[in-house]
């Protein structure tokens, strides 16, 4: 894999750029020689031919949704509309500057409080705020807002969030930058809540649960409105992690769950693309005792304009440096608009129809350790397969057939983990496809496991190894000393 | 790999060898084999007091994080510099090579608490 | 729908397959009250040419993109060569996930690579984790970062950052609970060095800062004991301005919509996160790094993934796990365009064409530049009438100017900042001069 430090330098990139059309005076007139670059960045200097060149070479090394089915557990990966790329990339929303008055930017504002209203009727909720970017920074802000309601209540002895044993790392992660420890609730036999566990936590230094609903088994949690009712009885907050929306858009809403903030990602559930790990949109959706504590600035509007509100004395302040990711909220417009309660409904359907049907077939050849009916996604287990044989080598045997793997190894209470989440966009023979070919790897992994161990042999590159990469770390072209 | 029977161990699968009034603290070989290729290991600052059950250290392979747990209380007097290199020595030379501090006993009678080989082994069998 | 590929018979087909009558019974364990509750949206399906049709009446609604932009504050109009957005367009890049399978994402991987390659370079540092959201959370997560070092609780900020920076900042430390101390500027419009608080973990400064005046960086770090020294710092400008990583900063950031990024009405930006390689193991978010294959063949991974929330979690470096991956490769895709040489030419046309308006500006009567430091491609005007007015005029003829509110805040009274970048003509910022003169 050769990088771009490693293709031919030309003369500099002449013809981009205009010549200066003012009298120039050079850096040193302007700044003084102390503050100016002793010494070039090593970016090297090449042809367009080269530079295009170079990244569609690059790009045919990826795998992406327009390549075949992904089925990744947790991340929802469906299709991406191209009419979405479409729509942000309109130069009237594209080359809007988000420090111009609010009379030159109406269109977007006009968006962002439309998109805003749609996504609290999704959520079931009263009050959106589209300022997060991810989803990991959605559940921040929540806790912000956990922190920020308790602050203002006296009750800052409430320091502890629970969270199922099945949560993703981001939970804890996200809780702890907010400040709050963690504690643990094991689920039950059946994959659920454990409500004893849960109950026997409660107490007043309890600031709340989060909660993944459905959880990271596919399985939703039958008694969610005893657990969210215990939660508020003991004065905490319910936390609602968004990633598996996908399985009840359009059928059920969040806050009549007992939701209190619920995240979105734009980029599962609403279509946006995942961009290669990014950007995505985690628009937070809140309960009425919360709305005060939004992040600033709100879009709001007044008689027939729109307009920032940064008149919120109680707001946590800002998560973002603007409004969030305007273009991103664009997409995922373009996508609510074309669909309807209609198309809604009609994707948790099937995202969930899709999942159903694979995990009955599925369950045949790799064993199930939940065995029960399932929302968008299932995980299985590698486990018992063949000796020897682990999930990283069914993951990199799929490769091989020209499949993206599905998660593996989370969630973390089901050992040799593969977490399969098909999505609606995917037709029924692709499902018989890769069904078939993950029982033929079941076969292969008992008569021929080395075609396991060694796969791929058919990617870009063989097996990567990690150890390597870790114990001696190499982040950054290594140029030859000048 | 054999666990010496000089050596008392820990339920979070730390060992402890004894000489004189100081302790020798590493991984066991179970846990450096659950871990995998260990990749990078913190060490302890020399001169920290530290309690029995307290956070020694972490090891760390490519996916995974393990604390390492003191199994004695007292001072930490000597570290081993040489797994910041070569962090591979613990899965090697988990025993021997692979230690990763040395403790001054603050309160010997705590290593009564400790497992022996026997009851270790039984432990992970 | 156009998305679903499955139509009613398949759908029978695979309920009869799965032993199920309908597909409400598919949802059997979402509790009766819950689905009972369920309201829909009253939003009929539409065509994509009437959503086209009314995104498009949206877009044209916004006035801004038809006026001249004298906007900056950490997002500013640049030029991207046309290139970059066709290749950022490959569907191969977007529709990708996180590259945990790397032997199917070498691309993504290797641009991160790159991309890290770049950004060590430009900021003269000696790592460069694969991207944060924007500009201001890689800043709120540096100061995180330096409490987690140096744990002293109090973090020094100089007050002439940017405020969206400032507010985001202020928030993650609320939570954090770590003290955030001001230190005040000087007439030059500098961070004043000779009142830096004791006991820190870290000073934050921003270069070049909200007034578009570069900070003395010099001897700063030496004055700074054991306290960290972060900047946040604007990358078009680095390619002719000395890197903070030359004066010893500990942790450089900053926001990289100006390497190729449409404004977009501020989002999604760019959070560059740069720092030395003793920090490594504090560092948040992704980082790509060399390794081989079975075969022993050069490729790429996400590596040191043990800092991360996946394996960490309540103890991970930062929650952070979306980043802004594809705003990264279109900055990669952008500086490989341009190469150090575009670079250092297209800061060259700011820092002049700045100049040259304000030095006319300079010569009007009645107005005066608010700080007399040295700057890039941004500066404040204070005029000896009313600011508000002066931006009226301004946006009278065309052009776009913050509001003077944007100064006030940061206590500099009847002030405007302009921001000029290589897109501005001169006859354009002739008609600034002429506006402000009253010629016109």
């Amino acid at each position: 894999m050769r990088t771009i430090f490693e293709r031919g330098a030309a003369e500099a990139a002449d013809g981009i750029f205009p010549a200066c059309d003012v009298p120039a005076k050079g850096p040193a007139a302007w700044l003084g020689a102390n503050l100016i670059r002793s010494k070039l960045p090593r970016i090297p200097n090449t042809s367009e031919t080269t530079v295009v060149r170079h990244y569609t070479r690059l790009c045919k090394l990826n795998y992406g949704v327009d390549d075949g089915i992904y089925p990744l557990g947790s991340c929802t990966m469906k299709y991406n509309p191209k009419v979405n790329e479409d729509t942000a990339a309109l130069p009237g929303f594209a080359d809007a500057h988000p420090g111009a008055d609010e009379r030159y930017v109406q269109g977007s504002l006009e968006l962002l409080y439309e998109l805003t209203r749609l996504l609290q009727g999704i959520a079931g909720l009263p009050a959106v705020t589209l300022q997060p970017v991810a989803g990991a920074h959605g559940e921040l802000t929540g806790m912000f807002l956990f922190r920020k309601y308790f602050e203002s209540r006296g009750e800052t002895q409430r320091t502890r969030i629970l969270l199922p044993d099945s949560a993703h790392g981001t939970n804890p992660a996200s809780a702890a930058v907010a400040g709050f420890s963690v504690t643990e609730i094991p689920s039950n036999a059946r994959g659920t809540v454990n409500l004893e566990a849960l109950r026997a936590q409660l107490d007043d230094t309890v600031a709340g649960i989060m909660l993944t609903v459905p959880n990271t088994l596919g399985i939703f949690e039958e008694n969610i409105l005893e657990v969210t009712r215990a939660v508020h009885e003991a004065g905490g907050l319910c936390y609602f992690d968004g990633a598996n929306l996908n399985s009840f858009i359009g059928r059920a809403r969040p806050g009549d769950m007992g939701a209190d903030v619920f995240h979105f990602n734009l980029h599962k559930t609403l279509s946006t693309p995942h961009g290669g790990g990014g950007p995505g949109a985690g628009a937070v959706a809140v309960s009425e005792p919360l709305v005060d504590f939004l992040p600033v600035p709100r879009v709001v509007k007044r008689r027939d304009r729109y307009a920032l509100d940064w008149d919120c004395p109680k707001s946590i302040g800002s998560v973002h440096s603007f409004f969030g990711n305007v273009l991103v909220a664009i997409k995922a417009y373009t996508y609510v608009l074309q669909l309807g309660d209609e198309g809604l409904r009609a994707v948790s359907d099937n995202a969930v129809l899709n999942a159903n049907y694979l995990q009955e077939r599925l369950k045949r050849t790799y064993t199930l350790p939940y065995d029960r009916l399932c929302k968008h996604e299932f995980v299985l287990t590698s486990e018992g397969l063949a000796k020897g044989v682990t999930t990283l080598d069914v993951a990199k045997r799929l490769i091989d057939y020209g499949i993206h793997p599905p998660t593996v190894y989370f969630p973390l209470i089901v050992h040799e983990a593969l977490m399969i989440e098909p999505t609606e966009t995917e037709s029924r023979e692709t499902l018989d496809r890769f069904a078939e070919i993950l029982e033929r790897i079941a076969v292969e992994a008992r008569e021929h496991p080395e075609l396991l161990h060694e796969a791929p042999t058919r990617a870009p590159v063989r097996r990567l190894d990690q150890t390597v990469a870790a114990r001696n770390p190499v982040f950054t072209f290594p140029f030859e000393t000048e | 790999m054999a666990y010496p029977t000089s050596y008392r161990y820990t339920k979070e699968h730390e060992w402890v060898k004894i000489e004189g009034n100081r302790a020798r603290v590493g991984i066991t070989d179970h846990a450096q084999a659950e871990l995998g290729d260990v990749v990078f290991v913190e060490l302890p600052t020399v001169g920290a007091d530290i309690k029995q059950g307290g956070l020694l250290g972490t090891v760390e392979s490519v996916k995974a994080v393990s604390d390492v747990y003191a199994p004695v209380s007292g001072k930490v007097v000597e570290v081993n510099r040489d797994l910041e290199q070569s962090p591979e020595t613990v899965n090697q030379s988990p025993h021997e090579a692979g230690w990763i501090a040395v403790i001054q006993l603050a309160n010997p009678s705590e290593t009564g608490n400790l497992l022996d080989a026997a009851a270790y082994e039984a432990l992970i069998a | 729908m156009r998305y679903i590929p499955n139509a009613d018979a398949d759908r029978q087909a695979m309920l009869r397959e799965i032993g199920r009558s309908s597909i409400d019974e598919l949802f059997a364990d979402i509790p009766q009250p819950v689905i009972d509750a369920h309201r829909p949206l009253n939003l009929l399906p539409r065509s994509e040419l009437e959503v086209l049709d009314e995104l498009t009446r949206l877009a044209d609604a916004n006035e801004a993109p038809g006026r001249v932009p004298l906007l900056g504050g950490g997002v500013y109009d640049h030029y991207i060569p046309r290139a970059v957005h066709h290749l950022a367009s490959r569907s191969e890049f977007y529709t990708a996930y996180t590259p945990y399978q790397p032997e199917i994402s070498q691309g993504t991987l290797t641009v991160m690579f790159e991309f890290q390659t770049m950004i060590s370079e430009l900021t003269g540092m000696e790592i460069a984790n694969a991207s944060m959201y924007d500009g201001a959370t890689a800043l709120a997560e540096a100061v995180l970062m330096a409490e987690r070092i140096r744990k002293h609780g109090r973090v020094a900020v100089a007050a002439n950052l940017f405020s969206h920076n400032r507010r985001v900042i202020n928030t993650y430390a609320w939570a954090a609970g770590v003290e955030l101390v001001d230190v005040p500027f000087t007439p030059a419009g500098r961070c004043d060095l000779a009142r830096l608080p004791e006991g820190i973990s870290a000073l934050v400064v921003q270069s070049p800062n909200a007034f578009g005046v570069i900070e003395a960086l010099d001897g700063l770090k030496a004055r700074l004991g054991d306290a960290l020294l972060i900047v946040a710092t604007y990358p078009l400008a680095l390619g002719i301005l000395e890197p903070p990583g030359a004066f010893g900063a500990d942790i450089v950031v900053g926001e990289g919509q100006c390497l190729g990024l449409p404004m977009g009405y501020g989002g999604p930006l760019l959070g560059l996160f740069a720092t030395k390689k003793e920090h490594l193991r504090q560092l948040p978010g992704r980082v790509a790094g060399r390794t081989v294959d079975a075969d022993g063949r050069l490729g790429y991974t996400m590596t040191a993934q043990t800092r991360e929330q996946h394996i960490r979690r309540e103890k991970a470096t930062s929650n952070i796990c979306t980043n802004s991956a594809h705003c990264a490769l279109t900055a990669t895709v952008y500086l490989a365009s341009v190469g150090a040489g575009g670079l250092r030419q297209v800061a060259l046309l700011n820092l002049e064409k700045a100049h040259y308006l304000a030095a006319k500006i300079e010569k009007l009567k009645g107005y005066s530049l608010a700080f007399d430091g040295p700057f890039f491609n941004e500066f404040v005007v204070r005029p000896s009438g009313d600011a508000g007015a002066v931006r009226e005029r301004l946006e009278a003829g065309g052009f776009l100017v913050e509001s003077s509110q944007t100064m006030a805040d940061l206590g500099v009274p009847n002030a405007l900042r302009l921001a000029v970048t290589e897109r501005r003509t001169r006859a354009e910022l002739d008609r600034v001069v002429d506006i402000l003169g009253g010629k016109r």
